[in-house]
């Protein structure tokens, strides 16, 4: 530890960084799973397997990965026209991009809700066509699209804003049509941003409880997530089972978020 | 800019100190926000002519399983007006807050006014929905709140159960599945009352709405001319307990303004504002005065399921009927 660096005051900073991680994270995450420890394996492996977890943890699981899917997608294009394209009203643009960071989700979820019911203003012409988009699996696809969005774009930004014109030029002078710059020289460049916009918009889109309640039905086996479940069980007074659910939850997230990494390592290594 | 904020914080505790207005914390459920409102009103001012001591009064408002978690995990209710007993009895089993014999400290079960449960229907009773049997019946929607977190959801949920289990001549696997195909036709379980109303009313969700009576002349009130309430051949009664949380009460030293609070509702000041926010007075003479709002209907009690404890294990704690009609 002898090397001199750039910040002093190592051993302070770290010692504040364990102490607040620890406050923050680690405790009351330790509390979780001692509760959650309390029912034993047997409980464990009872409410896990209980069917209307299950078809919660799918729903829950399955909306939110194709909420972030999507997101991914039009996060790259509105990005691309954010950062490429010079026009009137593009800073305004820009702003309303962080509108679902600092909304309520309590707020976005009953706004959803009133243009997607049956007597919306877009759920009317939806309905109309026989899709039911508020109080079903779509209406939860809808809102966790809505509050992932602005993380794909914001981590998209500053990589599209490094990620000059001269390259595609380039690969233009060495002959390569549009479709295969895309493919060989653009996307991979903003493959890690891409995988990590992804994780951050499926990660949030678990976890999200306060839109959700208010556009789903929530009804068993049908349209009630997760998050909706853990606190039905705590009105239930039934902590531990909440806690059990919860973790479950959390190990699942980790696990997945783990995988999503070794992906973006492995992309990393990749020669291009 | 600061200075000035912690000036006006000063200020305004000095003046607390000299005024000292005592405070109340009344934690009730959803739907009792408009008769509350009035009532406070009128309590303050009944309190102020008789001790000379301004009274602030504040509420709150949410689904009664709900509220009555929040008081146990230490919101500071000086008394809680809950939409039925058992949640009552959940505050003082797990939080020892007030003695178990709470509802024998005031008359008519601790229940100052009574309500039942009715069926809200479109204008014009397009649907021809007449009684219990009309909700089972395919392509109709029906709109009631989640039971494990609504109270009056519960009585929703004990009202259908009662009709059921009498046309089922008591056979308890047919009255199941009265009830599973009931909650086949709820296209959406919301938290709380207030949250149906609004999926009925105002998203036009579902052609029946399971509503205590007061809300449900509510929604005509607020929406004209969109509903129509229809009596079932049988309700429930439904007796919202009142109580003082005696140990809040005493730690914030309003136990004499608190029993004079949960008193001045079976005055006839405060049964009249209750008949006229459409909950059944227990007064004879206001009772009288609001009854072409309450007409007579055939109902049976909580006494009928042994009670809301037994009431509560056998039908809504986990793995009791309603997860039972969900299962597959």
């Amino acid at each position: 530890m002898s090397k001199r660096r750039v910040i002093p005051g190592f051993g302070l900073s770290l010692g504040f960084t364990v102490i607040y991680l620890s406050l923050l994270i680690l405790i009351p995450l330790a509390a979780l799973f001692l509760k959650a420890a309390g029912v034993g394996w047997r409980g464990w492996l009872e409410l896990l397997t209980n069917e209307r977890v299950l078809a919660a943890a799918k729903l829950t699981f399955g909306a939110s990965a194709c909420a972030a899917a999507l997101s991914t997608v039009t996060g790259l294009l509105v990005t691309w026209v954010l950062v490429r394209y010079r026009f009137p009203g593009r800073r305004l643009m820009d702003a309303m991009i962080d509108l679902p960071f600092a909304l309520p989700t309590a707020v976005a979820g009953i706004t959803l809700t009133a243009i997607y019911a049956p007597n919306g203003w877009i759920g009317a012409y939806l309905d109309r066509i026989g899709i039911k988009a508020a109080y079903s699996p779509l209406g939860i696809f809808l809102a966790l699209t809505f509050i992932g969005f602005p993380f794909v774009v914001r981590t998209m930004q500053p990589v599209l804003e490094d990620f000059t014109r001269d390259t595609e030029e380039a690969a233009a002078t060495l002959g390569a049509g549009r479709w295969t710059t895309f493919r060989r020289v653009v996307l991979p460049a903003l493959m890690p941003a891409l995988i990590t916009g992804f994780t951050l918009a499926f990660a949030r889109a678990i976890g999200e409880y306060g839109s959700v309640i208010f556009i789903s039905g929530n009804l068993p086996y049908k349209t009630e997530i997760l998050p909706l479940l853990i606190v039905s069980k705590l009105e239930e007074f039934n902590v531990p089972a909440a806690a059990v659910i919860a973790s479950g939850m959390l190990i699942i997230s980790f696990a997945l978020l783990f995988c999503i990494n070794l992906l973006q390592r492995w992309l990393n290594w990749q020669p291009r | 800019m600061k200075t000035s904020s912690f000036t006006t914080l000063a200020l305004s505790f000095l003046l607390a100190g000299f005024n000292h207005a005592a405070e109340l914390l009344n934690v009730s459920y959803d739907p009792t926000r408009e008769f509350y409102a009035e009532f406070n009103e009128a309590f303050a001012a009944h309190w102020k002519a008789k001790t000379g001591e301004a009274v602030k009064i504040k509420q709150s408002h949410g689904g009664s399983g709900k509220q009555a978690r929040s008081v146990i995990d230490g919101l500071k209710a000086d008394v809680v007006t809950l939409a039925l007993s058992g949640d009552i009895d959940v505050i003082a089993d797990k939080a020892n807050l007030l003695p178990q014999d709470w509802q024998a400290k005031l008359p008519n079960n601790s229940s100052p006014y009574t309500s039942t449960i009715v069926f809200v229907v479109r204008k014009g009773n397009p649907k021809g929905v007449k009684d219990w049997s009309d909700l089972v019946k395919p392509g109709i929607k029906v709109i009631t709140p989640n039971p494990k977190t609504s109270g009056g959801a519960r009585w929703n949920y004990l009202a259908a159960w009662a009709y059921a289990s009498r046309k089922a001549g008591g056979d308890l696997a047919k009255t199941k599945e009265f009830i599973r195909s009931l909650y086949q036709n709820v296209p959406v379980l919301d938290t709380g009352a207030r949250g149906s109303t609004t999926t009925f009313a105002q998203r036009g969700i579902g052609d029946v709405f399971l509503s205590w009576e007061n809300e449900a002349h509510l929604i005509e009130k607020e929406f004209p001319g969109t509903t129509e309430i229809v009596i079932p051949s049988i309700s429930i009664l439904a007796e919202p307990p009142v109580a003082v949380v005696e140990k809040n009460a005493k730690k914030h030293g309003t136990e004499a303004l608190a029993k004079a609070y949960l008193g001045f509702l079976y005055t006839p000041e405060a049964q009249n504002i209750a008949g006229k926010h459409f909950y059944r007075p227990r007064d004879k003479a206001a009772l009288a005065k609001w009854s072409q709002n309450f007409p007579k209907i055939n109902l049976v009690t909580i006494a009928e399921f042994g009670g809301w404890a037994k009431a509560q294990s056998t039908h809504f704690a986990s793995g009791g009927t309603f997860d039972e009609i969900y299962r597959k």
